[in-house]
């Protein structure tokens, strides 16, 4: 008696636990409902990302390290203002002569990134002599297709929008840190007030108005380029760029994250 | 103009210190994923370890270890209660913990904590536990007054069947548990590696064989706390050790130890010849920053020395005392736990003492108080031994019958599942 009673117990309690995982996956379909309304409710009437596909490019050589950029991002999305914080950053790449004799081609690699580049860069610390060549790289999310931050992120805060950007729901987000690991770029931070990830939005609320991130629109020399892939104007930006640079490459290409962020002119030095 | 050479230098200089470059949101000053999440492999490491050597009981019928299956079982438990704590002081919202399992992202390694860790609670600690008590818990309720019957009679739930019939069920049950047990132990902590396993973004962890290194590291660092625990509480209550149970543990303990060592060196192996880009850091990482826990600590003193020690017990020991004996196992279950402790602090500091630009090491300070200091995380690791010892005086009372000759650990008839 007691035998089939305790059986039943145990199946009844398996049976519990089946059902909780069966409904799993109803309760991924609601919170993606829930999300995507969210979503849409902080977009301006009429703007639907299915019909956009942003992608972003830069030209290594434009660039002059003006920082302009950085504190154009910092301004516009509250980013806190400590060293440790950028959704957008400048590096210097300083890549010295070989040793005459040593068989290299290339001497030292020297970079750096002082306050992310927001106020410029002081002379280098590299005698003009030494140097071979000099370039900035101004860096900010990759915009993954196939982004590694919201494959791992554990309550899906971060996710990825059909017009091409990452966006971090800082309501949901609980702050373990896992996107920031997996960022193979860097690009992610823990904001220290929200104590949630944060990242670079593509600025979402100017260009789902219609206007450029804040960091192509205060660029004074054109290195940043943005556009829109499935609305293109023959003089579009974005076009002329990757008709001129047909072999512009995105950053650490291996690892499959395949950036939709597209630079020229790119050493191989630059990771 | 916005530059200003003498502010950003001022700046550069606040900055904490970086050895060559690493991306602005890196440099912070102390890692992102810092000492709680160090403990938080170690603990559930010895969750599965300690698990492990009990199932060699109920499993796989290695009649010696007996004396050790409870104690066994209980540390288990109780590491497992402290497991998902580091975790949920490191989140920036705990209070969101919860999301995790309501609205997991099923993508995610860590969205399957959650699932993982109440399966193994649930499913196989707490029910392996309660058949194996169940007829105890009867016999206790009824001989103990008081709050210890009370909580007895309460942990029966009711069922106060003890015919042999039940008893029978209650084993089969047991054993049935603890072969649904094994994988889950090997799923829980290697789920743990995959976690760092699986970020390409980091040279130092995306690993493939990540997760079997996590599995081994915590046999052996699971079985070198049963055995330590065994011969502390031994010592405790002046009972004498089961030398045949401590040389059978010591035989396994052992043997973990060589496959847990081999698979270490073939991932050193396989980085150093395939030497991909990340191979110059990852080396400079060894020989510099991590080259006392790395080196020494995990490498000597955790793998090398109690190899050693252990082997030659292996080749020499009945002709040793069983005094030296005694001390050669304290002192080499010991050295495997610091190791193993210093193991995880590679994996989880090392893999973020260098930038994902592979052009530069950060420093880490390591706090004494705060809630990301040194003495929170001795708290948590502290904790689940404090809860054992509630485990112990409840759950293997001395007064036991001593059916063993007076061993601690030794179980009331009937619950031998295996046997």
């Amino acid at each position: 008696m007691k035998t089939t009673l305790t059986r039943r117990r145990i199946l009844r309690a398996l049976s519990g636990a089946v059902a909780g995982l069966l409904s799993l996956a109803a309760s991924r379909k609601a919170k993606a409902a829930v999300q995507k309304m969210l979503v849409a409710s902080h977009t301006p009437k009429g703007y639907d990302p299915t019909k956009h596909k942003w992608l972003m490019a830069l030209d290594v050589e434009r660039c002059i390290g003006c920082g302009l950029c950085v504190e154009a991002c910092k301004t516009e999305n509250n980013v806190p203002l400590g060293p440790n914080y950028f959704r957008t950053w400048i590096e210097r790449y300083v890549i010295t002569k070989p040793e005459p004799g040593s068989g290299e081609l290339r001497g030292e690699v020297v970079v750096d990134s002082p306050n992310g580049g927001m106020h410029g860069f002081p002379s280098s610390l590299v005698p003009k002599e030494q140097i071979l060549k000099s370039f900035y790289v101004p860096k900010l999310c990759n915009l993954c297709e196939h982004s590694p931050c919201s494959q791992v992120c554990p309550v899906g805060a971060t996710f990825d929008t059909p017009d091409g950007a990452v966006l971090v729901d800082p309501k949901y987000c609980i702050g373990c840190g896992f996107c920031i690991q997996a960022c193979p770029y860097g690009c992610r931070f823990m904001n220290p007030i929200t104590k949630t990830a944060e990242k670079c939005s593509l600025c979402y609320h100017r260009i789902t108005r219609g206007l450029k991130p804040a960091c192509v629109e205060v660029c004074p020399t054109e290195a940043r380029v943005f556009g829109d892939l499935k609305n293109q104007a023959p003089d579009d930006p974005i076009q002329r760029f990757l008709g001129k640079n047909k072999a512009a490459q995105s950053l650490k290409a291996h690892l499959g994250t395949g950036p939709r962020v597209l630079y020229a002119d790119l050493d191989k030095e630059v990771r | 103009m916005i530059m200003n050479p003498q502010l950003t230098n001022s700046i550069v200089e606040i900055l904490p210190r970086v050895e060559g470059f690493a991306y602005p949101n890196e440099a912070t000053t102390h890692p992102l994923w810092s000492v709680l999440i160090v403990v938080y492999p170690y603990v559930t490491g010895l969750v599965a370890g300690a698990f492990i050597m009990a199932s060699l009981v109920r499993v796989f019928n290695v009649k010696p270890l007996e004396p050790v299956y409870r104690l066994s079982l209980l540390t288990s438990l109780a590491f497992l209660l402290c497991a998902p704590l580091p975790l949920l002081f490191h989140l920036g919202h705990p209070e969101r913990c919860f999301e995790i399992m309501m609205t997991p992202h099923l993508s995610s390694p860590m969205a399957m904590f959650g699932f993982v860790y109440a399966w193994y609670l649930m499913a196989v600690l707490l029910l392996e536990l309660w058949f194996d008590y169940r007829k105890d818990f009867v016999e206790w309720s009824k001989a103990e007054p008081g709050l210890r019957g009370i909580i007895y009679r309460s942990f029966t739930l009711g069922v106060h069947d003890v015919s042999d019939p039940a008893v029978q069920l209650d084993a089969r049950m047991g054993r049935i548990i603890s072969i649904i047990g094994i994988p889950s132990a090997f799923l829980l902590h290697g789920y743990v590696g995959f976690i760092f396993g699986s970020i390409k973004a980091n040279p130092w962890w995306g690993n493939v064989l990540m997760p079997i290194i996590f599995i081994f590291s915590a046999i052996v660092s699971g079985m070198a706390l049963c055995v330590f625990l065994y011969m502390i509480l031994s010592w405790a209550r002046r009972t004498p050790i089961d030398m045949d149970c401590l040389d059978q543990m010591q035989k396994f303990l052992f043997f973990a130890l060589v496959v847990d060592a081999a698979i270490e060196s073939l991932d050193w192996v396989h980085r150093l010849y395939s030497a991909d880009e990340s191979i110059h850091i990852l080396k400079s990482l060894a020989a510099g920053r991590l080259f006392y826990t790395l080196l020494v600590g995990q490498a000597f003193c955790g793998t090398l020395l109690p190899l050693l020690l252990l082997g030659a017990i292996q080749l020499f020991g009945r002709q040793m005392a069983v005094a030296v004996r005694q001390r050669v196992y304290l002192a080499s279950s010991v050295l495997i736990l610091v190791g193993v402790l210093a193991m995880r602090w590679n994996v989880v500091i090392g893999g973020q003492l260098f930038s994902k630009s592979l052009r530069g090491f950060m420093d880490y300070k390591l706090e004494f108080a705060g809630h990301e200091g040194w003495l929170a995380s001795l708290g948590l690791l502290l904790l689940p031994f404090m809860i054992l010892a509630v485990f112990v005086k409840l759950f293997l009372p001395l007064s036991a019958p001593p059916q063993g000759g007076g061993l601690p650990a030794m179980k009331p008839s009937g619950s031998t599942g295996a046997a």
